[in-house]
C-alpha cells in the first residue's frame, strides 16, 4: 500500500517550484486537490515533476464529507480521475462541511457528533474510499464553536468513523491547540484518547490570538510560524506514536521558502530525536 | 421546536453565514460570546471568497482599490455564489456583474477589463495540445489549407480601450496616453506555459477569428494579408494541427 515518507513534508506553493524541486529537507510535498482540477498547463506540469522528484500527498478540501445532503458526485468523479493520474502516496479530507445546497462556502464548517451525524459521515466515508479504491485520512478540525446536540466527544467520534469505515487519521496538533484553548479543555486529555494508531500523517500550522472577554480565541489561520506549545505536543505525540509523516502548512501570507524549510528542519530535528531515543530504547 | 436533524442544522448555519445573528443550537464557554465566535466563520466565508475573485482578477482590484473591491465583492458573492469547490473556474459571471454594477457605472471599460483578465484565466488552465513544426505550413495546400488552434486561444475585442488600460496595469508597463478603442486581442498559452496577450490590429483579428472558425486559409485572407497572424501563432506555438482537403 502507499503511504508518505516518515519525514517531513510541506505545502506546495507555485511561486516556491524551483525550491522545491532542489530541496533534500523534505521527503514529500502536499498540494490541495482543487487547484489541480483544471484540464492542463502549468498546475499539472508542476505537479507531475514535483511528484518525480518527491511523494506527493493529495489534500482535499472540497469535498464536504459533513454535508447533511449527499456528496457532489462530478466532485468525486474529478478526484477520482486526479487521483488515478498521479496514484499520490496519500489522500485525505476534512471532518468538516462547505456547501449545503447549491452555494459553495469555501471554508472548513464544524458539525454537531451525533449518531446522525456519525451515520451520515460513515457513509460518505464508504462511498469516497469505495470511489477512490483506496483509504482515506480525514482530518480533525479547529473550531470556534460547539453544537448542543452534541452527544459524542470528538475523539469518540474519530475513533468510531475509524473503526466502521477503516479509515486513517489525518492529526492536526495545532487544531488539537487551537480547539482546545478556544473550548477551554486540555489538548493532552485530547490527545490522551485520540485514536493514535489511526494516524497516516500530522499536520502543523500557526494559528492567530484574538481576545475574548472570556479569555483567548484562537483562530486557525495557517499564515504564520507553527507555535511552542504546538511544537510540545508534537514531540509528545511522536513520543508515543514513533516517527510520522509530518507536513508543514502556510497558506496565508506566504513567507519566502528559507523560512518554510526552518520550519521543516525545526520538524525533522524531533523525528530524528524521537527515532533515535526509541532505537536506543530497543 | 424542531427536531434538530443535520440538515436543518445546516440550513440555519448556512442562512446565518448572511445574516446579522448566529443560528440556534451553538454553545460555547461564555455563551454571550457565540456571536462573536460565529463571526469567524462569516469572515473565513467573505474572506476567502474575495481574495478567490481577487486573484482572478487583480487589474480590476488594482483599479477600484481594495476596499472597494471588498464591498462589490460581497454584493457579488451574495448574488452568485460559486457553486462548485473547483474555484479556478468561478468569475463567469463577474464582468456581466460589473457592466450592470451601478456604483462603477461610470466606469463602462470595467467589465471588459474583467473579461481579459478571466480569459487570461483560462488559458492557465486550459488542456495541452502540442504545437505542429514550424515548417508544417510549408508542405501544405494553401488552398483547402485550415489551422488548429491551441485550446487556450481566445480571441478578446472590446469597444473600449480595455487592452490598453489591462496593460497599463502589468508590472514594468509604460505610460502613455490611451487611445480610444476598440481594442483587440489575442489570448493564449505559450509551450513555456506563459499567458500570451498579443495587441492585434482590427484586419489581423479578422483574419484570426475567421481561422478559429475553422475558415480555409485562403478565405481567411480576404479580410486582410495573413502574414502577422501566422506569424504571431507559430511564435507562441499556438497552431496544434494542420488540416487540409475539404472538411467533411
Amino acid at each position: 500500500m502507499l503511504s508518505l515518507p516518515r519525514t517531513t513534508g510541506l505545502g506546495f506553493k507555485p511561486q516556491h517550484f524551483a525550491d522545491m524541486m532542489a530541496t533534500d529537507t523534505i521527503g514529500f510535498v502536499e498540494v490541495h486537490a482543487e487547484n489541480y482540477m483544471g484540464d492542463g498547463g502549468a498546475p499539472h506540469a508542476m505537479l507531475a515533476a514535483l511528484h518525480d522528484r518527491h511523494a506527493v500527498s493529495i489534500h482535499g478540501v472540497g469535498l464536504s464529507i459533513g454535508s447533511a445532503g449527499g456528496l457532489d458526485r462530478a466532485h468525486l468523479a474529478r478526484l477520482r480521475k486526479l487521483i488515478d493520474r498521479y496514484q499520490p502516496e496519500s489522500f485525505s479530507e476534512h471532518l468538516a462541511w462547505s456547501s449545503h445546497g447549491a452555494a459553495w462556502l469555501n471554508d472548513l464548517l464544524p458539525l454537531p457528533y451525533t449518531g446522525e451525524t456519525l451515520a451520515t459521515i460513515c457513509a460518505h466515508v464508504d462511498q469516497v474510499q469505495e470511489t477512490l479504491g483506496r483509504r482515506m485520512l480525514l482530518e480533525n478540525p479547529a473550531t470556534y464553536v460547539t453544537f448542543a446536540s452534541s452527544t459524542i466527544s470528538e475523539t469518540d467520534f474519530l475513533t468510531e468513523l475509524v473503526r466502521r469505515t477503516g479509515c486513517g487519521l489525518l492529526l492536526d496538533v495545532n487544531n488539537v491547540f487551537v480547539s482546545a484553548t478556544n473550548h477551554r479543555f486540555d489538548p493532552r486529555a485530547y490527545l490522551a484518547d485520540f485514536p493514535l494508531f489511526a494516524i497516516g500523517e500530522i499536520h502543523l500550522a500557526g494559528h492567530e490570538t484574538e481576545e475574548l472577554p472570556s479569555g483567548p480565541l484562537l483562530i486557525d489561520s495557517h499564515g504564520a510560524p507553527v507555535a511552542d506549545p504546538v511544537w510540545t505536543l508534537y514531540a509528545e505525540v511522536l513520543a508515543r506514536t514513533g516517527a510520522l509523516p509530518t507536513l508543514i502548512e502556510w497558506d496565508n501570507d506566504v513567507p519566502d521558502f528559507a523560512v518554510l524549510l526552518a520550519e521543516a528542519t525545526r520538524a525533522n530535528a524531533i523525528l530524528h530525536d524521537i527515532e533515535r531515543q526509541r532505537t536506543d530504547a530497543a | 421546536m424542531q427536531p434538530d436533524t443535520h440538515a436543518a442544522q445546516q440550513d440555519a448555519f448556512q442562512a446565518a453565514l448572511w445574516r446579522q445573528d448566529p443560528p440556534a443550537g451553538l454553545t460555547a464557554p461564555a455563551m454571550d460570546e457565540v456571536a462573536q465566535r460565529f463571526s469567524v466563520y462569516r469572515n473565513n466565508v467573505q474572506h476567502s471568497l474575495t481574495r478567490a475573485l481577487a486573484s482572478r482578477f487583480p487589474v480590476i482590484e488594482q483599479l477600484v482599490g481594495a476596499t472597494f473591491f471588498t464591498a462589490m465583492a460581497r454584493v457579488h458573492i451574495a448574488q452568485d455564489p460559486p457553486t462548485s469547490p473547483v474555484l479556478l473556474n468561478w468569475g463567469a459571471g463577474f464582468p456581466a456583474f460589473l457592466d450592470g454594477f451601478a456604483p462603477v457605472g461610470h466606469l463602462p471599460f470595467m467589465g471588459d477589463v474583467a473579461r481579459l483578465e478571466y480569459a487570461r484565466g483560462l488559458a492557465y488552465h486550459a488542456a495541452d495540445a502540442a504545437p505542429v513544426a514550424p515548417d508544417a505550413l510549408a508542405v501544405a495546400d494553401l488552398e483547402t489549407l485550415r489551422l488548429g488552434l491551441h485550446p487556450s486561444v481566445q480571441l478578446f475585442k472590446s469597444p473600449h480601450p480595455a487592452l490598453q488600460i489591462w496593460q497599463s496595469h502589468q508590472t514594468g508597463a509604460a505610460r502613455h496616453m490611451l487611445t480610444a478603442g476598440p481594442d483587440h486581442a489575442l489570448i493564449g498559452r505559450a509551450p513555456d506555459f506563459s499567458i500570451i496577450v498579443a495587441p492585434l490590429d482590427q484586419g489581423t483579428f479578422a483574419v484570426l477569428a475567421a481561422l478559429a472558425a475553422g475558415a480555409t486559409l485562403e478565405s481567411a485572407a480576404k479580410h486582410n494579408d495573413p502574414t502577422a497572424a501566422l506569424t504571431l501563432l507559430l511564435r507562441h506555438g499556438l497552431i496544434t494541427a494542420i488540416k487540409t482537403g475539404v472538411p467533411t
